[in-house]
């Protein structure tokens, strides 16, 4: 139980730090809704739906990137982390409450980009709409593993991308093939092994990156 | 590594270039001629040896980075890296192999519906992310831990990216191992078999010998920093 308390006071401090300083939140949501314009000029006419939801996931890749890169920001600037990893707690449950924090932000940048996308674009159907959730999952788990260890480094903005893309191109077959094919659900199996495996990968190695 | 275990070196090394030597011979010359694809077929017992190794290379740095985490010895750390550095170069032969033969048998430099081919450039690109992470870290514990995570991440990824590609894909790859057996004749199979083992050994002797490199390297900078 005192596992499970330990994550939910992680992840509410790192709801708190963002509701007072507004760091991460309202650049995510400017960035996805910049990124759908940006589409409607690159589409050329007549591209169709399919291209659309290809760069809608384009998209969802870069906002999560976007809010990871700034994850451990708070942390690395007066020196929490230190702090977190000597206090009597498994260590594995900050990456818990990191990557719990982090899917809340992208799940509500996406509450105003899905449906800006079905209005401009094209329509979401429930398989898709599991799919961004599972493909989301995915990437904040493995995410938040990637950018403690980039956050550790001399290039830590531009490490995190070349680490987290080629990670992440399961979740974007799953995802896309959610979205447009016509067998969604195995798909949406194949997003959910990736959850399964990579969180319990990430879980288990954390303390092995935050620990000197 | 102690001077016992490099002197056998010169002879793995001689071994491993006459075995290669009686693999492309064998696959040139004694290996019979495919029915449809002639002798575009033969740089098959280059490439898929390539690829299996670039695995096994990929397989060795991940099981020593197990090694390392849990074990927490630092030689590991060294041991993972050069695997990887081989897999990393076993790959990129695997890409040029597989774009020749694609340019042969399909008449273009890359096919995006040839699974395997995909998977290696994800691969690939997984690990160049290995070095940039292990080359910007500062060197110590932390940045062997951390290498030693990601590179057990990459073994994990490639079944799930396998998985992943070939949902993604239709399947216009030649299949020649299918669940009855090879598709090939005797001699085929065990000119096949002859430069896996060739490429395999190959793989460790480099492997052995850029480890020898980089320990004789440490020990030499170690010394410096005591001679002042």
């Amino acid at each position: 139980m005192t596992y499970l308390t330990d994550v939910a006071a992680l992840t509410r401090k790192d709801l708190r730090v963002e509701l007072r300083a507004r760091d991460t939140l309202p650049a995510m949501l400017l960035f996805v809704l910049s990124t759908l314009v940006v589409f409607h000029f690159a589409l050329p006419e007549g591209t169709g739906d399919n291209a659309a939801y290809g760069l809608l996931w384009v998209a969802i890749v870069f906002t999560a990137l976007l809010g990871l890169a700034r994850a451990w920001v708070p942390e690395q600037e007066h020196g929490v982390l230190d702090g977190l990893v000597l206090a009597p707690s498994d260590r594995s449950a900050i990456w818990l409450g990191k990557t719990l924090a982090t899917l809340a932000f992208l799940v509500a940048a996406q509450v105003v980009a899905l449906p800006a996308f079905v209005v401009f674009f094209a329509p979401l159907d429930l398989t898709a709409l599991a799919g961004v959730l599972l493909a989301d999952i995915g990437i904040c788990a493995v995410g938040s593993l990637m950018a403690a260890m980039a956050a550790a480094s001399r290039s830590r903005e531009v490490l995190l991308p070349l680490l987290v893309l080629p990670l992440a191109i399961p979740l974007i077959v799953g995802g896309v093939g959610a979205a447009i094919s016509p067998e969604g659900e195995r798909y949406l199996l194949l997003l959910a092994l990736y959850d399964g495996v990579f969180a319990v990968l990430s879980w288990a190695s954390f303390e092995y990156v935050v620990t000197e | 590594m102690s001077t016992s275990s490099i002197r056998t070196l010169p002879g793995l090394a001689a071994l491993a270039a006459g075995l290669m030597g009686f693999a492309l011979f064998l696959a040139f010359f004694v290996a019979p001629e495919a029915a449809i694809e002639g002798v575009r077929q033969r740089i098959f017992y280059i490439h898929v040896p390539i690829a299996l190794t670039a695995y096994f290379c990929f397989g060795l740095g991940a099981w020593k980075a197990l090694l390392l985490l849990w074990r927490g010895d630092e030689r590991y750390d060294l041991e993972s890296y050069v695997a990887i550095h081989q897999g990393t170069i076993f790959g990129a032969l695997t890409l040029i192999t597989g774009s020749i033969w694609a340019r042969t048998s399909w008449g273009v430099w890359w096919a995006w519906d040839e699974d395997q081919l995909v998977l290696f450039l994800v691969l690939f690109l997984f690990y160049c992310a290995y070095f940039m992470l292990r080359f910007s870290l500062e060197e110590g514990p932390r940045r062997a831990r951390s290498s030693a995570v990601y590179g057990l991440f990459g073994v994990v990824l490639i079944p799930v990216s396998f998985l992943a590609v070939r949902l993604a894909e239709n399947l216009i790859h030649p299949t020649v191992f299918t669940r009855d057996g090879p598709q090939m004749t005797g001699v085929m199979f065990a000119t096949f078999c002859i430069a896996w083992a060739a490429l395999t050994l190959l793989a460790y002797v480099l492997y052995r010998v850029e480890l020898a490199g980089k320990r004789i390297d440490a020990n030499l900078r170690e010394l410096r920093e005591v001679l002042g």
